[in-house]
């Protein structure tokens, strides 16, 4: 048992068992907490993969960004406090076999599959500068388009949530 | 029998490609179950964001251990940056739902104008 094995385990576990708790408690408040543990959990997969400016983007997008989002959209429609935070399920059964057979599957394809190794990243690299590199060269135009895209998108989110009744 | 045990030890014991995936699967299905059963619509969001992670864990995943490049490291940027506007359009047609029917519920909501 090496470091990486055993930070690779506790990272691993604490994103599924948070995950679970995500998916199957019945508080949504606490689910929305949950939550945050488990980006925290892939942030840090993400730097046991050579990802460490994913990792913090994926801290600050995520946690910082959408995860309160996310809560304020817990806070904002819930009618009361510690009333109807509870939510229900619908159709159980058919969802667990429904997951159970995609989870078989892909659990199965992965475990069976020889993907080709083409090459490893180098343990000693920082990401930074080459995704800068890679971002203003071979993926410059979907760059350009993810920025106009996400413009677009907040003033429309803006003008969705502020839109009056009356008119 | 002996060979099938030491090899899952063995299997356990040096994480790799398969390891990674292996977790994304499950977030993934976790993800789907979410999105497949609760009724209020902030959960299935969250059922939503826990599908793109695990997209990107095998983006990262397959960048570290089997291209070599950095080609999946930018691919998931642009998943986390559409998976920012998503949840900020999302909560917002939330939000006007809320107002207009009084529930979050995807089941009681089926009008498209009141």
């Amino acid at each position: 048992m090496d470091l990486f094995t055993i930070i690779f385990y506790v990272f691993a576990l604490l994103t599924l068992v948070s995950a679970s708790v995500v998916v199957f408690s019945r508080n949504i408040v606490r689910s929305a907490f949950s939550l945050l543990f488990t980006f925290f959990g892939v942030a840090g997969l993400y730097v046991l993969l050579m990802a460490d400016f994913l990792a913090i983007t994926q801290l600050m997008i995520y946690v910082g960004g959408i995860l309160v989002l996310v809560i304020f959209g817990v806070m904002l429609t819930s009618r009361q406090i510690n009333v109807d935070a509870k939510t229900g399920t619908v159709q159980t059964l058919p969802a667990v076999l429904i997951v159970a057979a995609i989870a078989g599957t892909l659990v199965g394809m992965f475990l069976s599959t020889d993907w080709p190794r083409t090459g490893t990243l180098p343990e000693t690299i920082s990401s930074g500068a080459k995704i800068g590199d890679l971002l203003l060269t071979s993926y410059l135009l979907p760059f350009e388009i993810a920025s106009v895209v996400l413009l677009v998108a907040l003033i429309g989110a803006a003008m969705i949530a502020r839109r009056d009744k009356k008119t | 029998m002996n060979d099938i045990i030491t090899g899952v030890i063995n299997f356990l014991r040096t994480p790799g490609l398969t390891h990674f995936l292996i977790i994304s699967a499950l977030l993934f299905s976790m993800g789907i179950f979410a999105i497949l059963t609760r009724r209020n619509a902030v959960m299935v969001l969250m059922g939503i964001e826990l599908v793109l992670n695990a997209a990107n864990i095998n983006f990262i995943a397959f960048s570290r251990y089997s291209t070599g490049t950095f080609d999946g490291q930018v691919i998931s940027i642009f998943v986390i940056i559409l998976a920012a506007a998503e949840a900020a359009i999302a909560l917002a047609i939330v939000l006007n739902i809320y107002q207009n029917f009084n529930t979050v519920n995807v089941d009681e909501i089926n009008q498209l104008k009141d």
